[in-house]
This record gives structure tokens, C-alpha cells and sequence, in this order.
């Protein structure tokens, strides 16, 4: 398979890392792949940026992190601005429609989705923004399946927020097979 | 899916395997980037049945864990660079003392308090010399979460063969890095338990009294032996001396007992190196690095190879030396100005051919800083 590298990009808060750590350890646990997550931080815990590396291969991974992600994901304009021209010419470029504005001038495959609208319209949670986004990855790459990542949900989280969470996954990946369509 | 697969931060493989070797208690203060250690153990070892400290800062921490590893029980505590500097008086303590415990230091950028959420590996010598006097000592490091487990057990292991404290020197990339880990089954890895006097109760016991192979039993303090502990030179009873052959006695054991066995505790990798005309050697994340650009590299037909070390103090120069004889080249890679290098120049019989490929600003070392690095030697430029 080819090397597939992440990179996850937004505020603190967002919740982008935690995003990057299910569908990391849903390829290990769940599909026998490898990966590697890995984050960059400063001292805030909140608002500031949030950045997180994902490698996800069937070979041994050594340098973790990601200089040049195949996918790019940017939930804050300040990240896009940032990290949009690392893209490997042909990757994916994932953002939200609401969250970022500004059009892209790089070789990638736009993926512009409502992901904050949509949650917050049917869902009325913004905390599950990153389910939603990660249910869209997962129907983007193929890598995992999206039912391993319900079990993963279902394990880490506290019962009372596996309901949402789900219902968050199963929103992203809808909103992904819509745009194809 | 197995349970013994994990995806976990290195941090916790640590906490993990402190666990499997037997830790019984833990004191430590937070900070960054060694906090998820101390966060694992606050639940991991009330479920095992030993006891968790939280304390009121470094000094006291290590004071901690060097009194109850005293009354029988495998400890630990984990800190970065500003902790490690405070817990250097306890440390020559436990080595004056020969009491076991594991030290871990996850490196950031220093000094001082410098980039506490970014990796540094310049704590190298720290650990080799941080603490006064003449002694020997044992650190060891990984650079992936397999060896992380190893050689935290290991660690354990060296601290309770040759009574001593161990440093396990990890570092920001790699404590805070996720990645697949099998958990081994019990028993996989041997484990070296507390060697207890077989004096009983009422007959003379001298703590200091080495065995003929060296050894010293202990008795767990305050249960049937009374003795004393000092940091002063001590005699076989351990109590204050100043009589020179004592001291000369006392000195000299410190530190052959670990500068004789060097061999025995020596752990490295060796990857490609058999056909190869350039070396690299590395440790912790940096490795990772220099492993990365190795595989790239043998896919065009270099012959390049990599030495991880494992063991960095004592230092394994045998192995070193053995392995840059032939090279054109070695270049060692590491975050710090040549802590290192300084050792592997020590070791070769050619100095002038050793390098450093270094990154001292916060970020991991990247397989193209090392590229470069490799083109400006060969005359290529970058």
C-alpha cells in the first residue's frame, strides 16, 4: 500500500488531535496496519494551534513525522493559511466550508464540506465536530472501516456520549458520499 | 484483535513496563513532557497493590522512592531536564548508598526551564556527570516502543544486579510518540528481584559486605536488621569512616563494580551495517531519523548503516570502535551540541572522520537535515 501521511490542523479545542489518535489506532487495532500519531503544542491547552501527524502504513515507520502530508486537513483559516502549500501535489485537501474561505492555489483535491454546519444543524453539539470530521476520513481513504471506529468509539468514550458521537460519524461519512455523488 | 496490541504513547509503554518489572512505588511531580509516566502510575499502581506519591517537588520525589526502594520495594520516578538538576543530590545519595531505583528523565530543550513542550537531548551528560564526586553510572534510552518496554525493564534489572540507581533517558518525540506496541507476556523478559540477606534475625548483618561475586544482599530497612545509611564514606557496617584504605576500598568498588561489567549491560542495535562504508550512530528519536534515511538510502544502493545505542553510559567504546574501523565516515545525530560524538571520538582510532548531525531548536531531527549534513562531508554540497 502506499504511505498514507495526515496532517490534522486547527485550534486547540477542536478536538483535532483526538480525531488523529481514533483513526490511528483504529488502522493498529482494528485493520493490523501501522501507524504513528504524533503532536506539536505550546503551553496553552486552549485556542492557539493545534497540530497532529499521522502515518499510516503496512511497513515500519521511523521518522513520525509528516513534511508533506497526502492529506491535509484545516478546520481554522489560520491553519490553512499555514500549512497549505505542504500538500503533496495530488493529495486531499480537507476543510470546512464555514471555517475556511479562502480558495486554494496548490495541486490537491479540494474537499470543502459543511462539517460545522451540519453538526451543528442536526446534531446541535459543536464538540463532536471531530467525529464528524473523521467519519468523512474514513469514507475519504478506505483505510479503516467505519464500523471499527464505532467499536473504538464505544471503548474510550463514556456511554453517555457514545450516542452523539456515532450519530456524528455516521453524519461525516453521509456528507462525503453526498459530495461524490 | 488481541489485547496485547496496545496503541499508547511511550510515556505509558514506560509506566507499563515499570509495572511489569515490578515496581512497588512511584513518587514524582509533574512536568512536562514526563507527566502521562506519572499519570499512569497514579492508576496503574493502586491496582497492583503499590502506592503512588505525589510530591511536593523533585528533591523530595527521589528522596522518596531512594527510602522505600531502602525498605524492600522496586521504585521509580520520572522527571525532565529542570527536575533531573534538582534530584542530582539525591541521585549521588543512592549511588554513595548503593540503593536500586529507576530515574527517568523524558529530555526537553534546556537549559533551564527552555522549551518545555519540545524534544532536547541534552541531558546525556547530565546524567553522566550531573552529580558530584567520582562515580560510575548506568543510563540507558530507546528510540521506539518495543525497546522503550525493554529497557525500562532492563533498567529495573541493572539497578537491582548492582545496586545502584538507572537512568532511563527518554525524550519528548518518543514519550509523547503513539505507535503499536505487543505488551509481552509475563515471563518473556527476565526480571532480577531484590537480593535479601540470608542472615537472620539477631546475627550481625553488614549492609556493605559485598558477596565473593561482588553482590551486595540487602535487608529490607526496619524489619529485622538494624543498620545505617549514610552518605558519608561508610564502612562494611555502614557506619561514617575517614580511614583513606576504607575510602580507597569504598571508592574503587562504586565504580568497578559498574565499569567492569560494562559488557553485560551494553544494548545497541546494529542495521545494515555489515557492507557499510558510512556509520551512522544514534539513540532515542534522533534514531528514528537516521533509521529512516538508512532504508531510503539502501534502496538506491548506499551502503549506509545505522548503531543504535541502547546503553549510553557506560559508554560501550568497544562496540563503537569496532564498528567505525572500516567506515570512510560516521556521523553521529543527536539534539545537543556533540554530547555524543565527543564519546565516539574518544572511542575510534581516527577521530578526524566523525561528524555531528545535530538539531538543537526544538524540532526532531528530519532524514533531510541529516542528508544534507551527509552531502556537505562528501563535498556535494546540499
Amino acid at each position: 500500500m502506499e504511505k498514507r501521511r495526515f496532517l490534522f490542523s486547527g485550534s486547540g479545542g477542536q478536538g483535532v488531535i483526538t480525531a488523529a489518535i481514533l483513526l490511528a489506532e483504529a488502522a493498529v487495532r482494528y485493520e493490523d496496519l501501522n501507524a504513528v500519531q504524533s503532536q506539536s503544542y505550546g503551553a496553552a491547552a486552549r485556542g492557539g494551534a493545534a497540530r497532529s501527524d499521522v502515518i499510516i502504513w503496512d511497513q515500519p515507520i521511523y521518522f513520525p513525522k509528516v513534511v508533506q502530508p497526502n492529506i491535509l486537513i484545516c478546520l481554522t483559516q489560520e491553519a490553512f493559511d499555514t500549512y497549505q502549500t505542504t500538500i503533496r501535489p495530488g493529495g486531499y485537501l480537507v476543510t470546512d466550508t464555514d471555517l475556511v474561505k479562502k480558495p486554494a492555489f496548490v495541486d490537491a483535491r479540494r474537499v470543502e464540506l459543511p462539517f460545522h454546519r451540519s453538526v451543528m444543524d442536526q446534531i446541535g453539539k459543536p464538540v463532536v465536530l471531530n467525529i464528524c470530521l473523521l467519519g468523512a476520513l474514513v469514507e475519504l481513504t478506505g483505510l479503516v472501516r467505519l464500523e471499527s471506529v464505532k467499536e473504538l468509539i464505544r471503548e474510550r468514550f463514556d456511554p453517555s456520549f457514545h450516542e452523539v458521537n456515532l450519530q456524528a460519524l455516521d453524519l461525516g461519512s453521509q456528507l462525503l458520499k453526498q459530495q461524490r455523488h | 484483535m488481541s489485547d496485547a496490541v496496545k496503541f499508547i504513547q511511550g510515556n505509558v509503554v514506560c509506566a507499563e513496563a515499570a509495572v511489569y518489572a515490578g515496581v512497588g512505588m512511584f513518587a514524582g511531580y509533574p512536568i512536562t513532557p514526563s507527566t502521562e509516566i506519572a499519570e499512569h502510575m497514579s492508576v496503574r499502581l493502586p491496582q497492583v497493590g503499590g502506592k503512588f506519591l505525589q510530591m511536593e517537588d523533585e528533591i523530595s520525589s527521589l528522596c522518596a522512592v531512594i527510602g522505600a526502594s531502602l525498605t524492600g520495594h522496586k521504585t521509580m520516578t520520572a522527571t525532565s531536564g529542570p527536575g533531573f538538576s534538582l534530584m542530582q543530590e539525591a541521585l549521588g545519595y543512592a549511588v554513595m548508598t548503593e540503593i536500586p531505583c529507576v530515574i527517568v528523565d523524558v529530555m526537553r530543550g534546556g537549559p533551564s526551564t527552555g522549551l518545555p513542550t519540545h524534544v532536547g537531548q541534552g541531558d546525556v551528560m547530565q546524567a553522566r556527570y550531573g552529580t558530584h564526586g567520582d562515580h560510575a553510572i548506568i543510563a540507558v534510552t530507546a528510540s521506539n516502543h518495543a525497546d522503550i518496554f525493554r529497557m525500562t525493564v532492563e533498567a529495573f534489572n541493572f539497578a537491582e544486579t548492582y545496586r545502584t540507581p538507572v537512568i532511563l533517558l527518554l525524550d519528548e518525540v518518543i514519550g509523547h510518540l503513539r505507535e503499536k506496541i505487543r505488551i509481552p507476556e509475563p515471563g518473556e523478559i527476565p526480571l532480577v528481584g531484590r537480593l535479601r540477606t540470608a542472615v537472620e534475625h539477631g546475627v550481625d548483618y553488614h549492609p556493605y559486605l559485598p558477596r565473593e561475586d561482588g553482590r551486595l544482599p540487602m535487608s529490607d530497612f526496619g524489619d529485622v536488621h538494624r543498620y545505617n545509611v549514610t552518605g558519608l564514606y561508610h564502612d562494611m557496617w555502614g557506619f561514617p569512616t575517614e580511614k583513606p584504605e576504607v575510602v580507597y576500598g569504598l571508592i574503587r568498588h562504586l565504580v568497578d563494580k559498574i565499569d567492569h561489567n560494562s559488557e553485560k549491560m551494553t544494548r545497541f542495535r546494529k542495521y545494515h551495517t555489515k557492507d557499510a562504508e558510512t556509520l551512522f550512530i544514534s539513540y532515542g528519536a534522533a534514531a528514528r531519523s537516521a533509521l529512516h534515511l538508512v532504508e531510503n538510502r539502501r534502496k538506491r544502493g548506499e551502503r549506509i548503516g545505522l548503531l543504535e545505542l541502547n546503553t549510553l553510559w557506560p559508554f560501550p567504546a568497544d562496540i563503537v570502535r569496532e564498528a567505525c574501523r572500516d567506515m570512510n565516515f560516521v556521523l553521529v545525530v543527536e539534539m545537543n551540541m556533540g554530547q555524543i560524538t565527543r564519546e565516539v571520538k574518544l572511542a575510534v582510532e581516527d577521530p578526524r572522520k566523525v561528524y555531528l548531525a545535530n538539531r538543537v531548536d526544538g524540532e526532531l531531527i528530519t532524514p533531510m537535515d541529516i542528508q544534507n549534513i551527509v552531502r556537505l562531508i562528501q563535498g556535494r554540497g546540499v
